[in-house]
């Protein structure tokens, strides 16, 4: 193993926000934030829809915003094929909905409850994702 | 009041995937290759997103109420059972085969990328196949 590209210190201050708008959304709202959740809840539950949809609406503003303060151009690279793309968002969408929670809602929010079921989630994606690139890599 | 606290705090999280690069699969698959080449860094945005959300969590859950809303409202679902576990290893292997998860995936909408899109929708309808299951 070799470790390589590490910046604790952007991973930091990212993950300081990512908290930030967890605990705001928690004392104005009253709502432990999960993506998926909020996401999927949009689609199929009439439940808080314009909260939820004015979130989703906040995340896609961030880049943009960002954009504007820091004049950085934000680039990211996605090198899997269409059929890839097709079959991994199936994946994340419907195990996330199946079991309620993804890297937020089970590994942020969930964990930060001490809450077990998703101390368990967390540990059982993170296993298979590591397991997922290890294959992937070896084909 | 509610919703405008909605829009800033997504605001807030989608900036804060911005900074911590969880947005770029590139980086989330280099911190998944712990066997190779590995990148630890998004185990600090986990440790900076606990370090915020757990003790507020705690200062206010035995408040009456949240500010803009009637009642705070948290999962009591306590079950440790199949539906989790084959739920987490289904995101688990879509997440290491692209490197997305739900919040990177809906804030790079954004930078109009076609793989992005691709696989955001995809999300969905995987979203709605599930509620069907359930």
């Amino acid at each position: 193993m070799n470790i390589i590209n590490f910046t604790p210190i952007s991973a930091l201050t990212g993950g300081l926000l990512i908290g930030l708008s967890v605990a705001l959304f928690f004392i104005f709202n009253g709502r432990m934030i999960g993506i998926s959740g909020i996401a999927s809840n949009l689609l199929i539950s009439k439940n808080n829809r314009i909260e939820n949809f004015l979130f989703l609406v906040g995340l896609i503003l961030g880049p943009l915003i960002y954009n504007l303060i820091s004049l950085k151009e934000i680039n990211i690279s996605i090198s899997s094929s269409l059929i890839l793309l097709i079959i991994g968002g199936s994946l994340v969408g419907f195990g996330t909905r199946l079991s309620s929670g993804c890297t937020s809602g089970h590994g942020i929010s969930g964990i930060s409850r001490f809450s077990l079921r998703s101390i368990i989630a967390t540990i059982t994606f993170m296993l298979v994702g590591i397991l997922t690139v290890l294959i992937t890599g070896i084909l | 009041m509610n919703n405008i606290a909605s829009l800033l705090c997504g605001i807030i999280f989608g900036i804060g995937l911005i900074i911590s690069e969880m947005i770029n699969p590139e980086k989330v698959l280099g911190f998944l290759n712990i066997f190779r080449d590995w990148d630890p860094s998004l185990a600090f945005v986990m440790i900076g997103g606990l370090i915020i959300s757990t003790p507020i969590f705690y200062l206010f859950k035995n408040k009456n109420k949240p500010l803009f809303s009637s009642n705070f409202s948290v999962s009591k679902n306590k079950q440790i059972d199949k539906k989790l576990i084959i739920g987490s290893i289904f995101f688990g292997t879509g997440w290491g085969l692209i490197g997305l998860c739900p919040g990177p995936a809906i804030t790079s909408i954004a930078l109009l990328n076609m793989s992005s899109a691709i696989f955001v929708i995809s999300m969905f309808i995987g979203f709605f196949l599930a509620s069907k299951v359930n």
